[in-house]
């Protein structure tokens, strides 16, 4: 079903021609699930239908006793602003909301917002350059000061301000906020903008009370002394923080959803790893709550046998793929290796790509490495599944690798590896120090070398690997090597910021200290077209089409080869419930809503 | 001898000025910087990580970083973390406490372990108690921390389901309760800490009892008509046990930076494992700070085991 068809029947759906249920359950039909079906009669303009209300049973506030959680890092700050990874993020959304959250199939949920905007309800103005946000009435702070749209504005210049140096600069920077009413705020983009819902939403959102930072905005960031005891107008209040080892909250009487929180108080421990953690929840239940597990699946599975709880296995768009460098990584000009000048002796070749993507067993890998933890793909962009592309299918086929091969000219030498023009098929494969990889590594190898193409294994520590170390040429952003695997993570369940790591002012080069996103260097400009269209068409089903048609243009030339998806693992205890994680949110989205039976 | 622990204390100044260049050094020679996570970070714009390296002065060569850090060390100012942006005295303040009590706990069980052990296998050498004891105590200090402490948790807290494996410095309990609960999870750790102390302990125990048991003033002792407990107690031990106080003076520094990976296991909120994510965050300010308290610590009980020693042996005397 191509993008044109799909219009029709959303268009008959509004005009009442097709009934809604009929619609999701043609959607369901075709491999998506019911949510997401909703979602796209929601975003082209087809009112929704009255969402569930969440399964949350406790009838009122309290008496849940204590909630134990466990994180392998501990978190080093509880302001939602200067948060440097999510363990710092989770910490904060114990104390702080936003105004919406991003539930597990990429809706937004109110929280501090009377509504979610929409073009419908005439929040999100048709030509994209503005929305319109109502906050929620009788919020109160846990100091008991109200809540009010000057909260919301003063979050902006805070943020905004280069001085303060803040983490979510990125998200604020170019926006205007005005002040429509005490509960109102409208926000203004430069240009049209099609995601408009990063700003005061997930954990980017945080809202902080104007009141405790106003004397603290800019260069004096780091004196506030609410930086480490939140005030917030979330389900929690503070008790205790001991950076990178425990955040303590008690329930907030005065939350301002019913009934809620159900638990008296929360603990949030650091510290250890991740395998006694998984113990911890699923063996020992010592614990309610443990994130990101990166534990091998088997191990887990083992656990899990009669154990107290599970693993709780959420899809996101992290992706752990092969890069081919488009440049030429062993010949230095103007003081740099893989300049964008040059061009790669061998993987410039398409059937050159074309063959190595064949020879990555990505079943296989699933299967004996990754399990529940790594899921084969055939795409870049995977989630959310409404920019899933069914263009695509992966292969593992050594016999055609090496026919193409064969009729592209590279001819086997004596020594079995193949060759062209004095060009051998040799290549350094690298990758960050993990067991999982090096497994990968050794897998494709075996293929490679059946084909006639001799990899050189290299394997580079994580903290040297990932650093963003000018100086050091084994850094990931270098890409000094033929070709590296690592994961690309997916922050938002928009794929605008993601896929621009194929965009051709992307590229990573001396010049710009290798802190661009485009490592492989690859420029195309009909990528480059699809994006810029992409960053402005406020038609969500277009835009969606662009997505999926980027990824297909990233597939069909060999840029990476995606090899599995890479979901979020947590652990949960059996008796907890309503902690579904979502992949595009804090693992606190909905604490207000986790309680525990039996 | 107070113009001798004087003269050692400004040596040590020195020695801790260089030990201090030598660990910045390093440090700034590493890979990796504090704001790594922001730049691998497609949200978070490249002008933050930037505006945060000048605002902490990363940017500056590192002598100019070195000699700030030395002059504000030597006013008492010893920075803040650059990922919490708590100052690093807080920070080491917090965990103190959790550290001194596991910590001196361990050695405690370590001496109360190898005294008794050590003195009984070395009165009666070679027979069956002293063999079982020497086995014992080899396999201890052969056994790591890191091993001993995960098949503590795999027999105790997962097979049997007896103790917890989490230790949390502060119990939302009171009363009997709070010492019940802090007794439960103190127990692993500390006895793996203390057995392996205990263990090395033992052998040295063993080594010095015997070595006096066999002189002549012993027999005297005997002949004397003194009764066995009497002499080995109060003529044996007593004379036996001078090398020993010094060897556990000296092992203190030891202690703490081998109780890194326990603290790990089993999250104990201590100094330990302060530094170990400090490490992980290339936190270089709080890695400095407890390096050096670490180094401290070295050169003051090096001075202390001198000075404890002279005490207990009346023959040697300072000049």
């Amino acid at each position: 079903m191509d993008e044109r068809e799909l219009r029709t029947l959303i268009d008959d759906v509004k005009r009442g021609r097709l009934s809604r249920r009929r619609f999701v359950q043609t959607m369901v039909g075709l491999g998506l699930t019911a949510p997401l079906a909703g979602q796209m009669l929601a975003s082209a303009g087809v009112a929704q239908a009255q969402t569930k209300p969440a399964a949350y049973k406790p009838s009122k506030r309290g008496g849940g006793g204590a909630l134990r959680t466990l994180w392998w890092q501990g978190s080093t700050l509880l302001n939602p602003h200067f948060a440097v990874g999510t363990k710092d993020q989770d910490g904060s959304r114990i104390f702080y909301e936003p105004l919406a959250v991003w539930d597990p199939e990429g809706n937004l949920v109110p929280v501090l917002a009377a509504e979610i905007p929409s073009v419908q309800n005439g929040a999100v103005t048709k030509d994209g350059k503005s929305v319109t946000w109502k906050l929620k009435k009788n919020v109160q702070w846990h100091d008991g000061k109200p809540f009010t749209a000057d909260d919301v504005v003063f979050n902006w210049e805070y943020a905004a301000d280069p001085a303060t140096a803040a983490t979510t600069n990125g998200t604020y920077k170019d926006l205007k906020i005005d002040k429509v009413d005490s509960h109102t705020v409208k926000v203004t983009f430069a240009k049209p903008t099609p995601f408009w819902a990063d700003a005061f939403v997930g954990v980017r959102g945080m809202i902080i009370p104007k009141h405790l930072f106003e004397p603290f905005k800019g260069a004096k960031s780091r004196e506030a002394p609410a930086n480490l005891k939140p005030v917030g107008t979330g389900p929690y209040r503070y008790v205790d923080f001991k950076p990178q080892d425990v955040v303590r909250g008690e329930l907030n009487p005065g939350y301002h959803m019913p009934n809620r929180p159900f638990f008296d108080t929360i603990e949030m421990k650091g510290g250890g790893d991740a395998t006694s953690a998984a113990r911890a929840v699923i063996q020992t239940g010592e614990v309610d709550f443990a994130w990101n597990l990166q534990v091998e699946d088997e191990l887990l599975k083992r656990m899990e046998q009669g154990g107290k709880g599970k693993a709780d296995i959420t899809p996101g768009g992290n992706i752990e793929h092969i890069q081919l460098n488009n440049t030429d990584p062993w010949k230095e000009v103007d003081g740099e290796r893989s300049s964008v000048k040059t061009k790669h002796p061998f993987l410039a070749d398409p059937a050159v790509r074309q063959a190595l993507n064949l020879l990555v067993d990505r079943a296989s890998v699933q299967e004996q490495i990754y399990g529940r933890t790594g899921i084969a793909t055939a795409n870049f962009l995977n989630e959310p599944k409404r920019f899933y592309s069914r263009n695509t299918k992966y292969e593992f086929n050594v016999d055609k690798a090496n026919q193409i091969l064969e009729s592209a000219g590279w001819k086997k030498g004596a020594d079995g590896i193949r060759a062209k023009d004095g060009v051998k098929l040799k290549l350094v494969y690298q990758t960050s120090i993990n067991s999982l990889r090096q497994k990968t590594q050794a897998i494709v190898k075996q293929a490679a070398a059946k084909a006639g193409i001799e990899m050189e294994l290299k394997s580079v520590t994580a903290a040297v690997y990932f650093s963003s170390d000018v100086a050091n040429p084994d850094t990931y952003t270098h890409f000094y090597t033929d070709i590296q695997m690592y994961t690309t993570t997916m922050t938002q369940p928009d794929p605008e910021v993601f896929m621009s790591q194929f965009a051709s002012w992307e590229v990573a080069s001396k010049d710009n200290k290798w802190q661009l996103r485009n490592i492989t260097r690859w420029r195309n400009e009909e990528y480059d077209k699809l994006f810029r269209s992409a960053e402005t068409e406020l038609d969500p089903v277009k835009r969606g089409a662009l997505f999926i048609k980027m990824n297909d243009v990233v597939i069909q030339n060999i840029v990476v080869i995606p090899v599995v998806l890479r979901p979020a693992v947590a652990a949960i205890s059996n008796r907890l419930k309503g902690a579904e994680q979502s992949g595009w949110d804090s693992n606190f989205w909905n604490l207000e809503n986790w309680y525990r039976e039996g | 001898m107070f113009k001798y622990v004087i003269r050692r204390l400004l040596i040590a100044v020195p020695v801790l000025a260089g030990i201090s260049l030598v660990l910045f050094t390093i440090l700034a020679l590493a890979p990796g910087d504090p704001f790594e996570e922001l730049a691998t970070n497609p949200n978070v714009p490249r002008e933050v990580a930037q505006a945060l390296r000048k605002q902490f002065g990363l940017d500056d060569p590192v002598m100019v970083r070195y000699v700030r850090w030395f002059g504000s060390m030597a006013q008492g100012d010893w920075g803040f973390s650059f990922v919490s942006r708590v100052n690093v005295s807080t920070l080491i303040l917090q965990r103190l406490p959790t550290s001194l009590f596991v910590l001196g706990t361990a050695q405690l069980l370590g001496i109360l372990i190898a005294l008794p052990i050590g003195t009984l296998s070395a009165v009666r050498p070679y027979s069956l108690f002293d063999q079982v004891a020497t086995t014992l105590a080899f396999v201890g200090f052969s056994l790591p921390t890191f091993f001993t402490g995960i098949l503590f948790i795999l027999f105790f807290s997962i097979y049997l389901d007896w103790l917890p494996f989490i230790y949390r410095a502060d119990i939302g309990a009171a009363g009997w309760r709070w010492w019940w609960e802090h007794a439960r999870q103190a127990i692993m750790p500390v006895a793996v800490l203390g057995l392996f102390q205990g263990a090395a302990l033992t052998r040295f125990v063993r080594s010095a009892v015997l070595e006096v048991i066999r002189l002549d003033y012993i027999n005297t002792a005997r002949a004397k008509g003194l009764s066995e407990r009497v002499t080995v107690v109060k003529h044996a031990v007593r004379n036996a046990l001078i090398p020993v106080v010094t060897l556990v003076a000296l092992q203190i520094p030891t202690i703490f930076t081998g109780a890194v990976i326990t603290e790990q296991i089993f999250r104990v909120p201590g100094i330990g494992s302060l530094l170990i994510s400090s490490i992980l965050a290339n936190d270089t300010p709080v890695i400095m700070a407890i390096t050096f308290v670490f180094s401290g610590l070295v050169v003051l009980f090096n001075l202390l085991a001198d000075i404890l020693y002279g005490w207990l042996d009346p023959r040697i005397t300072y000049r």
